[in-house]
């Protein structure tokens, strides 16, 4: 949501990257964000990143068709349009189990799956920043944000010496947006 | 950094000496090339082969269910039997990205991608047969529990033919939503190296705005887990609920409690199959052999004798209990299946699932790539025959002798299973063209630890005996 400035340098290994992100942090520098590839295990606890709690969302998502499942089955057979089959019960709970079981598959898989997007911030139409165009191909990419009281030069300077094989500073909108990937935005141009 | 040490007794995920650019060049390449003419040929040809399934469907909609071969006692033909062929295919795709991926198994990755959109066209194809078997296909929606004005009068939620509805169209969204959450970062990675600016504006829209930040990563770890957590369970049920199908029925033949497990060892043994006839082409025309190695093809073809063993014990299983439940309806089901008059069904079934994949227990057969492709080819065509033997050799000599039927299909119905063909392979097609069909992170993210380069590394050490590696060790630290 706003427009800032970054420190950003690009590491071509984990190996180096890792002592980077810890010299960062030692330094005590903003770190933006880290962009990688691919999942980088332990990565997120050497950034001091909490673990998700996306699990919990889909548990509570099952619940929901869980309960939806056997709520609204029991409800229509026992009460709302009660049939015969065959002198067996209107409650007939082992009959019940599949599509309770699909159901509750169902919410948690989409429930967990919008969640996602949403923590994410991913949607078709998002638009956010890309601070190096091989941060998705072959390097591990760190953005520092500036501010008034930190020096560009220095910065820069300091991860040079953390291993980076490619530094710049760049003006960028920290958040998403609504955007086309094909069109350069008004920052971008200036 | 890796710590997970690799030995190289474990053959390579990935050939050739490669780094993470490469992985990428190889992979997203052949999608900003121009296809080749063969692409060309099979798309246009699995169009043509779509219209003309699209007018056999329309015709029988247009005249009805009677311009199929079907009849009174033979209720359920063709139509059932490509329904169950189908969604049986697209087990193994599932198979491979949620059961392999619970038990930590390297080797889909490079197959996972291509394995989980072959199940999505698989399930589009079987869902075609119930809806059209319909008759009335445009009350079809009559199936879905929505508040109507007939009462509301709800569908049988106790029938299994219900069941089915759920479990099909779960099992369809949350595969879709599996393979697409893959695709995204691959997506990403498509838009950013993109140069002309419609690839870079479809792609972008594609991947969803993704980065990749550290964060994004964890939690797209935590559902990729989550996600295989509930497929894995999905996918049981799926075939298990087709199966009762046939099991919750009182028909000799069908109403047996070993069909749940049969039918999903089924379905992976046919999925397996279809996954090797279609990865033996992709490699081959898109030149991902580093990617898909004959080692991948081997352990699939390991998966189809462990699972065409179990099918054919399973077959005599139900042979075994025919006699020995000393019920005179069941014993004349079987004895009509082997020996009536569609013997020729029940004994193709045989030597196609139960003689021939054992062969596969020879180490050159399964390494062996035109083998595999015909062996995959064979195991679809026995698999075909065992729902076609379940189906109408249960049905054809029913309880009054006069009832006593045949059925051969019609030119629509045969016109309906080439027409689904059409479609699946209309699909892959596209899929193969536009998409990244090897998961291209996942190979990166096991590059250092299973790829050929690390194999090399650790070769020098693995390979040196006991006394000359300690001399080394000693030598490097003496100062």
């Amino acid at each position: 949501m706003a427009i800032k400035k970054f420190a950003v340098a690009a590491y071509d290994d984990e190996e180096v990257l890792f002592p980077a992100v810890k010299k960062v942090r030692h330094s005590g520098y903003k770190m933006h964000d880290v962009y990688t590839p691919f999942p980088v295990h332990g990565l997120d606890q050497a950034m001091g990143l909490k673990e998700t709690d996306l699990h919990t969302a889909g548990f509570i998502f099952g619940l929901c068709g869980t309960s939806t499942a056997l709520g609204f089955m029991s409800w229509i057979f026992t009460s709302d349009w009660p049939i015969n089959f065959g002198g067996k019960p209107h409650f007939s709970l082992p009959a019940f189990i599949p599509i309770t079981f699909e159901l509750t598959v169902l919410f948690a898989a989409v429930g967990m799956v919008m969640t996602w997007c949403y923590l994410n911030q991913v949607m078709p139409g998002v638009k956010k920043h890309v601070f190096h165009p091989r941060q998705s191909d072959d390097l591990f990419v760190m953005a520092i944000e500036l501010n008034e009281y930190t020096s560009e030069q220095e910065v820069i300077d300091f991860l040079k010496t953390t291993g980076a094989v490619e530094t710049n500073v760049q003006v960028a909108e920290d958040s998403w947006w609504y955007g086309r990937w094909d069109k350069k935005e008004a920052y971008e141009l200036a | 950094m890796h710590i997970k040490y690799e030995s190289i007794v474990r053959e390579p995920l990935v050939d050739g000496d490669k780094d993470y650019h490469q992985v990428t060049e190889d992979i997203i390449s052949p999608i900003e090339r121009k296809p080749g003419r063969m692409w060309y040929v099979g798309f246009f040809f699995s169009v043509a082969l779509l219209l003309y399934g699209v007018f056999c469907v329309t015709w029988e909609v247009y005249w009805g269910i009677g311009t199929w071969g079907i009849n009174r006692t033979i209720g359920w033909g063709w139509d059932i039997t490509n329904f169950v062929w189908w969604i049986g295919i697209g087990h193994a795709g599932t198979l491979i990205s949620a059961i392999l991926l619970l038990f930590r198994q390297g080797w889909r990755t490079g197959v996972n991608r291509a394995a989980e959109a072959m199940t999505i066209f698989a399930v589009m194809c079987a869902g075609q047969f119930p809806i059209f078997h319909m008759g009335r296909v445009w009350d079809g929606f009559f199936v879905l529990p929505y508040p109507n004005s007939r009462g509301p009068l709800w569908p049988n939620f106790n029938s299994a033919l219900l069941w089915d509805v759920f479990a099909i169209s779960t099992y369809f969204t949350v595969s879709l939503l599996f393979w697409y959450s893959g695709l995204i970062p691959d997506f990403a990675t498509i838009r950013d190296r993109a140069k002309t600016k419609l690839r870079k504006l479809l792609y972008g829209v594609a991947s969803f705005g993704w980065t990749g930040t550290a964060k994004n990563w964890q939690r797209h770890e935590a559902l990729a887990l989550v996600l295989a957590g509930l497929s894995t369970p999905l996918v049981l049920s799926v075939h298990t609920i087709v199966s009762f199908d046939f099991a919750t029925s009182v028909i000799p033949g069908w109403h047996t409690t070993i069909f749940p497990p049969y039918f999903v060892a089924g379905a992976i043994f046919s999925g397996f199959a279809m996954v090797n006839t279609l990865l033996v082409l992709s490699r081959k025309i898109l030149h991902l052999e580093d990617y898909i190695t004959i080692g991948h093809l081997e352990a699939m073809n390991k998966v189809i004798v462990l699972t065409g063993s179990i099918v054919g014990t399973a077959y005599l299983t139900e042979l075994f209990m025919s006699w020995y439940s000393a019920n005179q309806y069941e014993g004349a089901a079987f004895k009509w299946r082997i020996a009536g008059p569609y013997w020729w069904s029940y004994w193709a079934m045989m030597t196609c699932n139960v003689v021939s994949p054992q062969l596969f227990w020879f180490k050159k057969l399964r390494r062996n790539i035109p083998f595999t492709f015909i062996m995959s080819i064979v195991v679809n065509i026995g698999m075909w025959f065992e729902r076609f033997v379940i189906i109408t050799t249960s049905l054809y000599r029913d309880y009054l002798p006069s009832s006593w039927s045949y059925y051969s299909p019609t030119w629509t119905e045969v016109g309906f299973y080439l027409g689904t063909f059409g479609l699946f392979f209309t699909c892959y097609f596209l899929f193969a063209k536009y998409f990244p069909i090897v998961a291209v992170a996942e190979i990166k993210h096991i590059l250092k630890t299973s790829g050929e380069g690390q194999k090399k590394r650790m070769a020098a050490i693995e390979e040196k005996s006991t006394e000359e590696f300690v001399h080394e060790q000693e030598a490097a630290h003496a100062h």
